[in-house]
């Protein structure tokens, strides 16, 4: 098990009902797409805000990732909708 | 190194003074480009928009597009200031500075770093009605994208 730092943005902050947390991951988490489907066996909250995997991204310690990259040695990892800045 | 500056804040900018704080003692800079975003309303119906950010990420995200766009167009200086908040109709919600010996490149530059923090800098836009309605989250545009990636052609 390792505990990490999870924060969220934007609608999916809405949907999981709040804006960052700790949890503990299985060692079978092992990618941010691995973190994703983890997510949604916690509950309807994270199943609605989650529902549409591929338009989640994903920031390791506040850098863009692909879903693929391996979440290890992370100490943020960052959920969030396509961005609407500017 | 070509300075650049960002900022990321609730309060209202000034174009003018940000202008003078890039060039101030330079000599050798030829070309000043700025672009503005505002807040616009064109239907009558936004009371505020609400912009959420990811805190120092924004700045990080930022910072990194303008270094790509210096080394990319050879610029003397490049500034980016984005406010996060309830911001109204008419107000502003961003600046780009971008300068150069010659036109071109600050041009390209602020287009650059205008398509990239678009698309990649951890911004979200809440629509509030008039009517003190929630308009719900604004939705990322796929034009964006394709803005974003002419810069990777050629």
């Amino acid at each position: 098990m390792t505990s990490i730092n999870l924060v969220y943005f934007a609608w999916v902050r809405e949907r999981i009902g709040r804006g960052e947390e700790t949890l503990e991951l299985p060692d079978s988490v092992v990618t941010a797409g691995d973190l994703l489907a983890h997510l949604k066996t916690l509950g309807d909250e994270y199943e609605a805000a989650l529902e549409h995997e591929n338009v989640i991204r994903v920031a390791i310690n506040q850098e863009h990732v692909e879903h693929d990259e391996k979440i290890a040695g992370a100490r943020e990892i960052a959920l969030f909708p396509p961005m609407t800045g500017g | 190194m070509a300075p650049v500056t960002v900022r990321v804040q609730r309060d209202d900018f000034d174009l003018a003074a940000e202008v003078r704080a890039l060039s101030a003692g330079r000599h050798d800079i030829g070309a000043v480009v700025t672009f503005s975003g505002l807040c616009r309303d064109e239907a009558g119906t936004l009371g505020v928009l609400e912009l959420e950010h990811y805190p120092g990420m924004a700045e990080a995200e930022i910072t990194r597009i303008c270094h790509q766009a210096v080394a990319r167009f050879d610029l003397q200086a490049a500034t980016a200031v984005h406010r996060f908040g309830k911001i109204a109709p008419g107000e502003n919600i961003v600046l780009v500075i971008t300068a150069s010996p010659h036109r071109q490149a600050a041009f390209d530059g602020a287009n650059f770093i205008m398509d990239f923090l678009k698309t990649a800098a951890p911004f979200w836009k809440k629509e509030h009605g008039a009517d003190g309605s929630e308009g719900g989250w604004v939705s990322a545009k796929d034009e964006d994208d394709s803005a974003r990636d002419r810069w990777s052609k050629d």
